[in-house]
């Protein structure tokens, strides 16, 4: 082999190692990726996980929105985890407080995390919480029992095609998980 | 036959011109650098695993030939189905192809050797050792990986077996291995085409294989990323997957999607090097638009990284990204179709003869049409929410696995045997084995289908009285097309140890250089370059 072969081989083999050692970071990259493109297209009916701050603005009195509450808890949680009302009609723009009551059903302390998600997942741009228990862990001592509170309201830009927007909160057990912060009892 | 050439000028070329041939032991084949013996280790390997994930096949075939649970717990059953998977892709298909490219590549491009030959010995014998560590997993306490080869999230973390961790290293062990083997297939390519080899003059089969290599190296890291998730989520608290942290368990399908999606074009992209091969060999034609093959290849590898959604249009995407999806998925079709139309016209007013090689070859285009057929379905939207996750998936992807991606192999093995071992396979048993496979794969697939459309879902063990029947037809149908692979490995066996002396060019109309060099093939060849005109 010449000089010159062994060369550019070199320079090739440095060139496609260096191009896997990439895509490798790229599959990680493309976890803060999904996030952002989630975040930018509206997309996944995430929402926003910071509390919004209530404007007042002209309650569009014409218009009525069904919202609708679901709540699930994993099987390793044993608490009971409902919203106060299954379902209301709001007008967008208006502020609506409402609770979910959660209860641990057990004899020990079990820390919680309830995750928001909408559906159609177009709305959840429009859903705006100004005060949310899913902005921090839930803790509850044994058999304790507890009201969640959550302060909304739809934004009046919300496509004319939603008519019904779903929230729904799936409570996770983190009492084990590493991510737990010292949530005062 | 017809069609070998015998020309006794040609059959007797002295097979010693070569200075030194192989050495001997058992060591040869542990320490060997070069490229035909690793292809042999990687076509050895390859076989026995088909076997293996065969035999799993069975024992899901057997489970499923009545309704109610027979045979096997359903646990048991779903780690069948999950190595079936990962055995038959990584174990058996790619390394397949791998193979091929090392008896083949430094062949059809006049090269003396791959450029790599340390590598590629690592390449391959890191392979036993990721199948030993997946396979002894099924022994263990608490079994082996049982989510499906596709391991999502949360079944892979949160709910999956004890022994995950050890489905992790295995596939990372398969990801480094086929990484090494496609930058070595790339930088042989590259540098160490014989002079006057110009790229548009390479044979289909390089040029697939160096566009497999480049989708190889950038979607196997991601694949090794999304595994590492799993076993951080899993083992070190991370949440990538779990959304009580934050996380998000549609991500994994995304990202799997991403490595997934292109390599199911690594599977198939070889084959139809393989066939642009076979066809024109035996229609005594050259192939049909060489150029918009070539281009045709590149568009699908392109195209393959802008799909991968099509998998998940039932996670609740939004509507304008399933129709982004299902428009890209449909484009495929065009580049696919004009390979498959470059086929059909080459065979056209050929002068034809159906050997064993030619056989499969045709075989593949209508079978793998078929499962195209069955692809675009799967691709519109609204009618996949019906399709999504039952026989019907099924049934399209083995169209294209097994009577696409494995029937190429095998007509690569019948029509290049001759040239490995130096002696003509038996015609005879080569037909048994075509009309034994043709007829049960054709048994053992087509029916999913309408399973599928009636509903019957993928992975599991039991099912409603109503698919009864169609079962039963199916799972006669699997173990005739399991039975019938042992005449391929007689066939292979009966090759190796005799038969009939193969002429350098046993093919009439084939065309490449490695048909000017000796039957079998001397251990070492194109030492000087050829001159490629």
């Amino acid at each position: 082999m010449t000089e010159l072969k062994r060369k550019s081989n070199k320079q090739l083999i440095i060139l496609l190692f260096a191009s896997a050692v990439g895509m490798f970071g790229f599959g990680f990259a493309l976890v803060p990726l999904y996030d952002v493109l989630c975040d930018a297209l509206g997309i996944n009916g995430k929402t926003q996980s910071t509390a919004s701050t209530y404007q007042p603005v002209t309650i569009d009195k014409n218009r009525t929105i069904t919202v609708e509450f679901l709540s699930q808890v994993q099987s390793d949680m044993p608490w009971t985890f409902t919203p106060q009302v299954n379902t209301m009609q709001v007008h967008p723009g208006e502020l609506i407080r409402t609770h979910f009551v959660a209860s641990n059903l057990s004899a020990n302390y079990l820390v919680g995390q309830a995750i928001p998600s909408v559906s159609p997942g177009q709305g959840a741009a429009y859903f705006n919480k100004t005060e949310c228990f899913c902005f921090n862990q839930q803790a509850l001592k044994a058999n304790a029992q507890a009201d969640l509170p959550l302060i909304f309201f739809v934004d009046p830009e919300l496509p004319d095609s939603i008519s019904t927007l779903t929230l729904s909160y799936t409570l996770f057990n983190i009492t084990d998980k590493g991510y737990v912060e010292n949530v005062a009892e | 036959m017809s069609t070998m050439t015998q020309d006794p000028s040609i059959a007797q070329n002295d097979h010693d011109d070569h200075h030194h041939g192989a050495p001997k032991g058992l060591m040869r084949w542990v320490l060997t650098t070069n490229h035909k013996d690793i292809g042999t280790l990687y076509l050895w390997f390859s076989f026995i695993m088909f076997l293996t994930g065969g035999a799993m096949a069975m024992v899901i075939r057997a489970e499923l030939f009545q309704p109610g649970l027979q045979l096997v717990e359903p646990n048991f059953f779903n780690q069948m189905t999950t190595v079936h998977g990962l055995i038959m892709v990584f174990g058996a298909v790619m390394p397949a192809f791998t193979g091929l490219a090392n008896w083949l590549i430094p062949m059809m491009i006049g090269a003396p050797d791959m450029a790599l030959p340390r590598m590629n010995n690592w390449s391959f014998w890191i392979l036993p050792f990721a199948f030993s560590i997946l396979l002894s997993s099924l022994f263990m306490e608490g079994g082996g990986p049982n989510f499906g080869w596709t391991f999502y999230a949360p079944l892979s973390t949160t709910y999956s077996p004890d022994s995950t961790a050890l489905f992790v290293f295995a596939v990372h062990i398969m990801g480094i291995s086929s990484i090494m083997g496609a930058i070595n297939v790339v930088v042989t390519i590259v540098n160490m085409r014989a002079p006057g080899m110009t790229w548009m003059k390479l044979p289909l089969f390089v040029w697939t294989w160096l566009i497999t290599a480049f989708l190889l190296i950038a979607v196997m890291p991601v694949l090794a990323g999304v595994v590492t998730m799993v076993l951080t989520d899993k083992y070190f608290a991370t949440s990538f997957f779990d959304a009580a942290g934050g996380g998000d368990p549609v991500m994994f399908q995304h990202i799997f999607w991403f490595f997934g999606h292109p390599e199911v074009y690594i599977m198939i992209l070889p084959s139809f090097g393989i066939i642009s091969a076979i066809v024109p060999a035996f229609s005594r034609k050259p192939l049909f638009g060489y150029a918009s093959m070539v281009y045709a290849t590149a568009s699908i590898a392109i195209l393959s990284f802008l799909v991968w959604a099509h998998h998940m249009f039932t996670t609740g995407m939004p509507v304008f990204a399933e129709l982004f999806f299902m428009y890209c998925t449909m484009l495929i079709a065009v580049p696919t179709g004009v390979k498959v139309f470059n086929w059909v016209a080459t065979m056209w007013r050929g002068s034809i003869t159906f050997e064993t090689p030619m056989l499969f070859a045709v075989a593949f285009i209508i079978l793998f049409t078929i499962g195209g057929f069955s692809g675009l379905m799967l691709a519109i939207t609204p009618a996949d929410f019906q399709y999504h996750d039952t026989y019907f998936v099924v049934a399209h992807f083995h169209y294209v696995l097994v009577s696409g991606a494995i029937f190429s192999i095998m007509a690569a093995a019948y029509y290049w045997l001759p040239k490995w071992t130096g002696h003509m396979y038996s015609e005879t048993l080569g037909r048994w084995h075509f009309w034994c496979s043709v007829i049960s794969v054709n048994v053992l697939f087509f029916p999913m289908h309408f399973l599928g459309l009636a509903g019957m879902p993928r992975r599991i063990p039991d099912y409603a009285i109503q698919f009864a029947d169609v079962n039963q037809i199916v799972s006669i149908g699997g173990f005739a097309f399991g039975l019938s692979q042992l005449i391929f490995l007689a066939v292979v066996i009966k090759c190796i140890r005799g038969g009939e002396k193969a002429p350098d060019k046993p093919w009439e109309g084939a065309e490449g250089l490695e048909w000017t060099i000796a039957s079998p093939a001397p251990y070492h060849s194109f030492t000087t370059p050829p001159e490629v005109k």
